[in-house]
């Protein structure tokens, strides 16, 4: 990876866009799941952590749109509210809903699930900003260090929940075991850095997927055989690449309730 | 010892007990305490602490809806300190609960049984995001009143959770506060919005504060509260006080109070004001209110599909 900086220069403007897109669709997404299970989660110091979480996520999302808006690509609140599932990047893990049910009426959301998706996602955004800390455009280099303290709680968290589940009931364990397979089928495009990739590496904004990939499938590894398990297949070719706007029908009906308010006037100050 | 001694001591302890509450000592968790005294505070602290997290319900409507990244921001972490005070609060009553046996589980039940009220004010629907400014505005701003009032409460774990709880709802009615101007000097289309979310929570801040005197709805546990220096105003007295407070501020922002009779009595020193339907109000705190069984079917819903999740974690603990 170069030690280079560059700038948004026009040449390599669509690189850094393309990949800050990926992170902002990311974690606008995520945090949106995540503030779903508000005042559903299994016990109140759980919410407490939890809403906490969502929240920082919701930050590191206002802070890429934000790169986003200084890179002259629109108003930060109208990238994250206004642009349709055919023009987000984020990866298909984070779209898919909480579990049956909508979160206003009767959800019956699946606290396994939570844990697996967020969890893997975390080690995989960890990753991600690790190798960012290193990137060849500064603001993005800057917003990466700043993401990652937060990072350490989340990572913790996550992990403690994923060990205490599977090493515990039968039910909880087959329980996981179940979400584990879901979020799996979905991880394909976690690291995909879509039909851009090979700009965005070449021009050292971070590593390259397969090698992010690898960390991740190391790191997991030593969780999953501290606890008698082996960890699952990655999906080679995922079935959607969200990077590449490929989309399931869930995200259409999250981006409407996340931007209900600010469309009945896109002009207003709210 | 003799039941005659025993009847005594139990004499003195009350009156030792009155008259350190009287000379503004606190009582802690540990200490000798009335019965009258430790089921007042247990109804008091437990009502307030499941009020906190069914109250997060109404606005958490809104937080993924809030329209803009800054707004998103702040309704979480709004909410989450509320999950917070909660978490406070059911700690303060689950000590209190001890001698019986007694823990939060059995306050989850008694609050889908019924048993355990959560808050009139949180029975009422959120429809639009104007009412979730209004919520963190006036709601709050009432609640900030009714927990100054007990904030040198005689109990002292209670006492100091209000401390920290009454310090974060200012940041909160600030919170609110920010999202009602910004409508207030917005488009017409906003300003309607918040004109009709104060009218549809005017009655439901007049009843916040309780009704004058128990003949209103046969009980009240504001006497006892008082004899024991757990708050030292009446719920009358607090609801003249919100008025103070906030009427010219609404007043400021151009908007009508939705009661014409509304006025302040020189003479009395008084706000006169229709009363609420008080009829209305013993629906509401018998859960018949208009979303009662709506949030609790949320919480009991996720109660049940979560019980795993707690059974996993006690197997872990053992």
């Amino acid at each position: 990876m170069t030690e280079q900086k560059i700038t948004a220069a026009p040449e390599n403007k669509d690189a850094i866009v393309s990949l800050l897109f990926q992170l902002a669709d990311d974690d606008f997404l995520y945090s949106f799941r995540g503030s779903e299970w508000l005042g559903l989660a299994p016990h109140i110091e759980e919410d407490v952590a939890s809403s906490s979480i969502s929240q920082d996520s919701m930050g590191h999302a206002a802070m890429y749109y934000q790169l986003l808006e200084e890179l002259g690509l629109g108003n930060a609140d109208a990238l994250a509210h206004l642009r349709p599932a055919n023009k987000r990047k984020n990866c298909t893990l984070v779209e898919r809903p909480n579990g049956e049910g909508c979160y206003m009426e009767v959800p019956k959301y699946d606290w396994a699930y939570a844990v697996v998706r967020n969890y893997f996602y975390t080690v995989a955004k960890k990753i991600k900003i690790e190798s960012l800390k290193n990137c060849s455009y500064d603001p993005l280099a800057q917003v990466a260090v700043k993401v990652n303290i937060e990072l350490y709680y989340h990572l913790l968290h996550w992990k403690t929940w994923f060990v205490q589940l599977l090493s515990s009931t039968e039910e909880a364990k087959q329980r996981m075991q179940g979400a584990i397979d879901q979020v799996m089928k979905d991880f394909g495009d976690v690291f995909s850095l879509g039909t851009d990739g090979e700009n965005i590496v070449g021009l050292g904004l971070i590593e390259d997927e397969n090698v992010l990939l690898q960390r991740w499938i190391d790191q997991m590894q030593t969780v999953f055989e501290s606890i008698n398990l082996s960890i699952p297949d990655i999906p080679s070719a995922p079935a959607l690449n969200g990077r590449n706007f490929e989309h399931t029908e869930d995200l259409d009906s999250a981006i409407a309730t996340l931007s209900e308010v600010y469309r009945l006037d896109t002009a207003a100050a709210w | 010892m003799s039941v005659l001694e025993k009847e005594l001591n139990e004499h003195e302890k009350l009156e030792q007990f009155i008259a350190r509450i009287e000379a503004g000592d606190k009582i802690e968790a540990d200490d000798w305490m009335p019965e009258e005294y430790r089921m007042a505070l247990i109804k008091l602290i437990s009502m307030h602490g499941i009020s906190e997290i069914m109250g997060a319900l109404p606005e958490k409507e809104w937080v993924p809806k809030a329209p803009s990244l800054r707004r998103k921001l702040g309704i979480m972490a709004k909410v989450q300190d509320e999950m917070g005070h909660g978490q406070l609060l059911l700690r303060v009553a689950e000590d209190l609960l001890k001698p019986y046996g007694k823990d939060r589980g059995d306050l989850m039940m008694d609050l889908f049984s019924g048993k355990l009220k959560f808050h009139n004010v949180f029975h009422m629907p959120a429809k639009t995001w104007a009412d979730a400014g209004v919520i963190g505005w006036l709601v709050d701003g009432a609640a900030i009143i009714t927990q100054t009032n007990m904030l040198n409460s005689s109990y002292g774990p209670y006492s100091r959770a209000l401390h920290r709880i009454c310090a974060e709802e200012v940041f909160h009615a600030h919170h609110g506060e920010s999202i009602i101007m910004a409508l207030a000097e917005g488009t017409e289309e906003q300003r309607n919005m918040l004109q009709e979310s104060l009218n549809g929570w005017w009655e439901a801040l007049l009843m916040f504060f309780g009704p004058a005197s128990s003949t209103t709805t046969g009980s009240s546990k504001q006497d006892v509260t008082i004899k024991y220096k757990i708050r030292t105003s009446t719920n009358e007295e607090l609801r003249q006080s919100f008025f103070t407070k906030y009427i010219p501020r609404i007043q400021s922002l151009g908007l009508t109070i939705p009661d014409p009779t509304f006025r302040f009595d020189e003479e009395q020193q008084l706000w006169i004001y229709q009363q609420p339907d008080w009829t209305k109000f013993k629906q509401i705190i018998t859960n018949n209110g208009p979303r009662s069984q709506a949030r609790l079917n949320l919480r009991r819903v996720s109660y049940e599909t979560n019980a795993w999740v707690r059974d996993a974690l006690s197997a872990v603990s053992n």
